[in-house]
């Protein structure tokens, strides 16, 4: 038997640029699963409303988003109930600014975990999106609620259609950009703890040019342009349509999306797999 | 011949002293508009602060320099060295928690490290959630600690306080419970760093017990301690490390001579230095001076037969402690503490100290036989958190003369370390 054969690893200084291990990521499946129950758990065992926060949270701001946006602004809603609107808008952003916001302070907040125990520091960013996933749904089912309430009471007059389907895709790559943006700038956040102020700040800018609280068809020229530039206003738009019948939907607007996801997961996971290696040494 | 199931090759590790950034944006870009307009650098300053003191002016420092050596299966491997040697460097690389600079280690089997309890322990969940978590984290399935589950419990004897909040635990019990869980992994190499620093002397016996079942097993294990007299028990063999390399290895209790013998953290005249290496500190803290003293009030080095010990001590306290507990021991030649003393001694008393500095002065009302003896202070929170904890600062020697009367030790071996004088002695011819 030659020497090499029969050793199980070998730890040596190289790691290659997109040796990434996903079968290792797999053998740790169990741990994600923990994780994914501890953020859910910790969080709502702090509060004192419990997990009713996660329901009055998406109906308080739509009905803020209400009174500011349609009632002293007059921001057009495409014909839909301006609190459906909101909702929506806000179940779908929330997911992803929570994805991104709370990866890209991974490596900060997992510091003494990290610099104590090995497994796959990507099963941390992955909880966490995970972890989200469960409260976006929770807050779908609300919207799902207000939608019924709404058709029952003759106030809804705009229809789910066949893209609902996409749903599940949609959410997919909320999740995955969320992830990728937020591991790229986890790798900032280690170099510079202040970022995390900014990415706070840069998250409500990005909410703006997002079609969050207005609808894209209410915008033209220039700043139609700009704003599918944005990977989300695909997103948002087509989340929107398949929910009411009402807004843009362009297939080529997702498939620019998805392209964006899959560029920015692929340097992500690059990036964040290096600066695992150098960062550890420094906490 | 047992198989080798670690091989570490010319294994290097370079760690970077200070960063190029000062590590906020704000600063960073503050520097920069300082030179673009061809000021100074306004953090300058504070580099320079955080530059080594012994005018080292390198910015990498080596911690591990051409490590080599391997380890069979089922053996108990002890690490030993002085602070900084290099000995938790080289079990993070071992468990992959960073990666070497330059060199390998192969390994052969599932290797789980300890190198803190209770790492990713979460305060709000409770002790069964912890432990899944725990677990989980140190590389085991669900179904394993399911099956593992009653056992660990029993073994920490957290009781029905499982289904408490950790945040509830006392220290003790949350030590408890997380080396319970690590104690049931089920690896074929254990790495353990320092662990037994923590929880009372009755839980730490049963680590020891249940670490030696381990190796028993079949399993291997490395060890990195301070208790050398646990690294006696358990270790079949031993490395000792001393900047970054490995010094010697070989047999246990020979290398722990060695290890005392270079591990000359005393002075002569007792002044403990504020870099001086400390086995813990919270910062809180810090003994400046410890000696033995004579009648005179004078530090001395070398006494009589059947002196007792007279020890005065200084300690500069920064913040104030209210619940201040000293221990000092006596350890002879071989890292044996032979003579203990703790004060306050009734456990519901504790010393309140004032910011500033205190002296101490106290006597061990103990006899000492001949030999070569050091001192190593520790004051300690009532949590057991040691405060300021050293090693061997000051060293002394018992000849067989007496200073006084004409007793002088007799015989050329030695009979022990204390030598207790026959109170009360009375003989009688009864019949
Ligand atoms: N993250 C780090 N960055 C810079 N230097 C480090 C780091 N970790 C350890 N060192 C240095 O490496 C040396 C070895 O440290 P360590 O392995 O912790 O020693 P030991 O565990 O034997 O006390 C020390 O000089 C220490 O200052
Ligand atoms: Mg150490």
């Amino acid at each position: 038997m030659k020497e090499e054969d029969k050793w199980t690893e070998v730890i040596t200084p190289r790691r290659g640029l997109f040796d990434i291990k996903l079968e290792e990521l797999w053998r740790y499946r169990d741990l994600i699963a923990i994780f994914i129950k501890r953020d859910f758990v910790a969080i709502y065992k702090q509060t004192v409303l419990g997990p009713l926060w996660l329901f009055l949270q998406p109906i308080f701001t739509s009905l803020v988003f209400f009174f500011v946006f349609t009632k002293v602004a007059r921001l057009p809603t495409d014909g839909i109930p301006p609190i459906l609107f909101y909702m929506s808008g806000i179940t779908m952003w929330t997911y992803f600014s929570d994805c991104f916001v709370k990866t890209s302070n991974v490596f900060v907040s997992n510091a003494h975990i990290f610099g104590k125990v090995y497994f796959p520091r990507l099963a941390t960013p992955l909880s966490i999106v995970m972890s989200n996933l469960l409260k976006l749904l929770i807050q779908l089912t609300l919207l799902l609620i207000f939608m019924i309430g709404f058709y029952s009471s003759g106030k809804l007059s705009v229809y789910p259609n066949w893209t609902l389907v996409l749903l599940p895709f949609l959410i997919c790559l909320m999740a995955l950009l969320g992830l990728g943006m937020g591991i790229i700038f986890s790798s900032l956040t280690t170099k510079y703890r202040d970022l995390a102020f900014l990415i706070q700040f840069g998250i409500q800018l990005l909410m703006y040019s997002t079609p969050v609280i207005y609808p894209l068809s209410s915008t033209g020229g220039k700043l139609r342009t700009a704003l599918t530039l944005n990977p989300l206003t695909g997103i948002l738009e087509t989340f929107r349509y398949s929910l009411f019948g009402q807004g843009v939907f362009d297939p080529m607007l997702l498939l620019y999306c998805l392209g964006f996801t899959f560029v920015t997961l692929f340097f992500g996971i690059i990036i964040f797999n290096q600066v695992d290696r150098s960062f550890m040494d420094t906490v | 011949m047992s198989r080798t199931v670690i091989k570490v090759e010319n294994l290097y590790k370079q760690y970077r002293l200070g960063q190029v950034s000062t590590g906020t944006l704000a600063h960073d870009i503050n520097r920069w508009w300082h030179q673009m307009r061809g000021l100074e650098d306004p953090y300058e300053k504070i580099t320079t602060l955080n530059n080594r003191t012994d005018g080292d002016e390198s910015e990498y420092v080596w911690a591990l320099q051409n490590i080599n050596f391997e380890v069979k299966q089922g053996e108990v491997l002890g690490i030993i060295g002085k602070n900084g040697a290099g000995k938790s460097t080289l079990l993070k690389l071992l468990s992959k928690v960073t990666s070497p600079t330059k060199g390998s280690i192969k390994v052969n089997g599932r290797v789980a490290s300890l190198l803190e309890v209770g790492t990713g322990f979460h305060k709000e969940l409770t002790g069964r959630e912890n432990v899944f978590l725990n677990g989980a984290i140190l590389g085991m399935t669900k179904v394993e600690i399911n099956r593992k589950f009653d056992e660990i419990v029993a073994f920490s004897g957290i009781g029905k306080y499982i289904d408490t909040p950790v945040k509830r635990y006392s220290s003790g019990m949350y030590v408890r419970l997380a080396f319970a869980v690590a104690a049931h992994l089920d690896p074929e190499i254990m790495i353990i760093d320092e662990v037994l620093a923590v929880g009372d002397i009755e839980f730490q016996k049963k680590c020891l017990g249940k670490m030696k079942d381990v190796s028993e097993g079949g399993r291997t294990v490395l060890f990195v301690s301070h208790n050398m007299a646990a690294v006696k028990t358990l270790c079949t063999r031993a490395i000792l490390m001393n900047n970054g390399t490995i010094f010697k290895e070989g047999d246990t209790s020979h290398l722990i001579d060695e290890y005392i013998h270079i591990n000359n953290n005393f002075s002569e005249n007792g002044i403990i230095a504020r870099n001086a290496q400390r086995i813990h500190q919270t910062g809180e803290a810090f003994f400046e001076k410890v000696q033995v003293i004579d009648k005179a009030n004078e530090p001395v080095s070398i006494m009589g037969f059947k002196s007792t010990v007279q020890i005065l001590a200084e300690i500069h306290v920064e913040k104030e402690i209210s619940d201040a507990i000293f221990a000092f021991s006596i350890l002879n030649s071989n890292n044996d503490k032979i003579v203990f003393t703790e004060f306050p001694e009734n456990s519901f008393k504790h010393i309140m100290l004032q910011p500033g500095r205190h002296r101490i002065k106290f006597v061990i009302p103990v006899q000492m036989n001949p030999g070569t003896y050091y001192i190593s202070p520790n004051v300690m929170k009532s949590s057991g958190e040691s405060i300021d904890y050293l090693e061997n600062v000051y060293k002394f020697e018992v000849t067989k003369d007496a200073t006084e009367g004409s007793h002088h030790y007799r015989w050329n071996i030695s009979h022990g370390n204390v030598y207790g004088s026959a109170q009360n002695l009375s003989i009688d011819k009864i019949s």
